[in-house]
């Protein structure tokens, strides 16, 4: 039992950065617009893709055999997260577009 | 010192990233928002090769140009109505790095990390594993290359929670003998072999809360991962991920009036032998031919489109806004009703309507539109069932009694487009079908819309 009372500092600070992101994301992402709820999922998944900056340093920093074939394709994986998501978060975007002047019978109120 | 620089980097790459996801409040602000969002993850790499354990950037210039390469197609050519798989599958990706690295951590670290940071470990490389292959089987089944139908055995609950149990039993064993590799390996394999468990039974049109929740999942992943490092950014992001998938999956729940455990253990839509057709013969339908329908459209003055997934499949979107162009030239106001799970994932109809050209300002989601319905002259639904059923909001014990629905019948004439009078996902009957303000127009919706077009021009 010795072990598991040591709590790690690191770890406590860890956590309070984890609970307030998280209510921060519950105000943000609260505010999202109903229309753009497949673009706010390819662009958390795109921002997910951060798993890459952890991944770089175990492809590159050459710990053990095992290790950098490991990283290898975790950078490979979040690369294609980073990559494909921003993309295509950008292409569906392009497609919300107003209609032009006369085009829409009321014009803001299906905006919110 | 270097080590300092470092966090000022990932420090501004997260506001950036909250900054990005805030512009996603509106369609105006959002891709400007994107682009910051696109702008912090540019520091935040950067910032990471610049890290003073990196030796060799061999392994890491190989792996960014190959998931750039994969990365790239799967973003450009892919059709919108595939976006949710394409969504599905990155989320495994994502979960697959995690997990690799967590795999990494304790390979390398061993029984040297103490109780805690492998208990640490034991989470993140248990929650990336089953988002992986849950997350490719969600893939799979909205691809159909799995079948989209709930797959249920007798016990098959008791049977997950045990092997959840399992896991967790694993993890805690771990912390007491850190250096007991074979636990951790079979955690791993009871991981990846629980995700799998965990989507079988669900069927394919539950997948918008499916998908949301394993979107959750994997921001969770992230987080864990970034415990596992030290890592803040990775913390605050996967945290952001995390509720986001979260509040959406809620939102979906809340669309069906059902609750996370009964999709998630339910099985819905599996053989709801239900007396469907018990309305059928009893009360007669009423059809409409396409010049009548034309006429009615044309000298509507408001007209509201309520689509369906069916409509996606049959790619009737482009027609459709054919129609509205053709009324709008006859200035007859169009908008559109979208129910929040219609389509497979949140948000796809709105999508799928963007990309055949209408313009977001037409686009009104339930709360919005259902207020305008009496002040409707005529309602044309196409593609869709269960979400206009009048059923959810009268017949206690109906499968969807309780389900907001957009209520269409309050309008003054509705037609329906419909192929058969078929019963939707939930298996039941339509009461709607019946009603004395709704037409019938029998055929493919494609099809109907084409004709529609040509009959309102003459």
């Amino acid at each position: 039992m010795k072990g598991v009372h040591v709590i790690d500092v690191g770890l406590i600070g860890d956590l309070y950065v984890f609970v307030l992101a998280g209510f921060l994301g519950y105000q943000v992402i609260s505010r999202v617009s109903p229309l753009l709820h497949t673009p706010l999922m390819s662009a958390t998944n795109a921002i997910s893709g951060i798993s890459l900056v952890g991944s770089l340093v175990v492809a590159g920093a050459g710990y053990n055999r095992v290790s950098t074939l490991l990283g290898f394709v975790a950078v490979t994986c979040s690369t294609i997260n980073v990559v494909g998501g921003f993309l295509i978060t950008d292409r569906i975007l392009k497609m919300f577009r107003a209609g032009g002047p006369g085009a829409a019978g009321d014009g803001s109120k299906g905006a919110r | 010192m270097r080590r300092d620089l470092l966090q000022f980097f990932y420090l501004f790459s997260a506001i950036l990233f909250v900054m990005g996801l805030r512009g996603l409040s509106h369609p105006r602000t959002a891709r400007r928002g994107m682009f910051l969002a696109e702008l912090g993850m540019l520091l935040a790499i950067i910032g990471s090769l610049l890290h003073h354990d990196i030796i060799d950037y061999r392994w890491i210039a190989a792996g960014l140009a190959l998931g750039t390469a994969i990365g790239v197609p799967m973003a450009i050519w892919i059709p919108m109505t595939a976006v949710p798989q394409r969504t599905a599958l990155s989320h495994s990706f994502g979960a697959l790095a995690a997990s690799l690295i967590g795999i990494s951590e304790y390979y390398r670290h061993g029984a040297a990390l103490g109780s805690v940071r492998v208990g640490v470990i034991g989470i993140e490389v248990m929650l990336g594993s089953l988002t992986f292959t849950g997350s490719l089987m969600a893939a799979g089944k909205l691809q159909g290359v799995i079948r989209g139908y709930p797959i249920t055995y007798r016990g098959q609950n008791v049977f997950n929670l045990s092997i959840l149990a399992g896991m967790l039993g694993l993890i805690v064993a771990l912390m007491f003998m850190p250096h007991a590799t074979t636990a951790f390996y079979a955690m791993v394999g009871l991981a990846t072999f629980f995700g799998v468990l965990l989507i079988l039974p669900i069927g394919a049109a539950d997948m918008p809360v499916v998908i949301a929740l394993l979107n959750s999942y994997a921001g969770l992943t992230d987080a864990a991962m970034g415990f596992m490092l030290d890592n803040k950014i990775q913390i605050i992001t996967g945290s952001l991920d995390g509720s986001s998938g979260f509040i959406l999956s809620v939102l979906m729940c809340r669309a069906m009036n059902r609750s996370m455990t009964n999709v998630l253990f339910g099985a819905f839509g599996k053989v709801q032998e239900k007396p469907a057709g018990e309305l059928e013969g009893k009360k007669p339908i009423r059809q409409v031919s396409i010049e009548e329908a034309a006429e009615l459209l044309g000298t509507a003055r408001s007209v509201v489109f309520v689509p369906g997934y069916g409509m996606a499949v049959s790619q009737a979107q482009h027609r459709v806004r054919e129609v509205a162009d053709v009324l709008k030239g006859k200035s007859v106001q169009v908008r559109y009703g979208i129910h929040a799970v219609a389509g497979r994932m949140p948000g796809h109809m709105n999508v799928l309507l963007a990309e055949a050209n209408v313009p977001y300002e037409e686009l009104y989601d339930m709360d919005q539109i259902n207020s305008q319905f009496p002040e409707t002259d005529v309602v044309v639904v196409v593609g869709a069932n269960d979400v206009v059923n009048p059923a959810a909001k009268r017949l206690r014990g109906s499968p969807i009694y309780g389900m907001p629905i957009l209520e269409v019948e309050k309008a003054r004439v509705v037609i329906v487009c419909k192929r058969s009078l078929a019963a939707g996902f939930a298996g039941i009957d339509n009461e709607l079908y019946y009603g004395d303000k709704t037409l019938m127009l029998f055929g493919d919706a494609k099809d109907t819309m084409v004709k529609l077009t040509a009959a309102l021009k003459e």
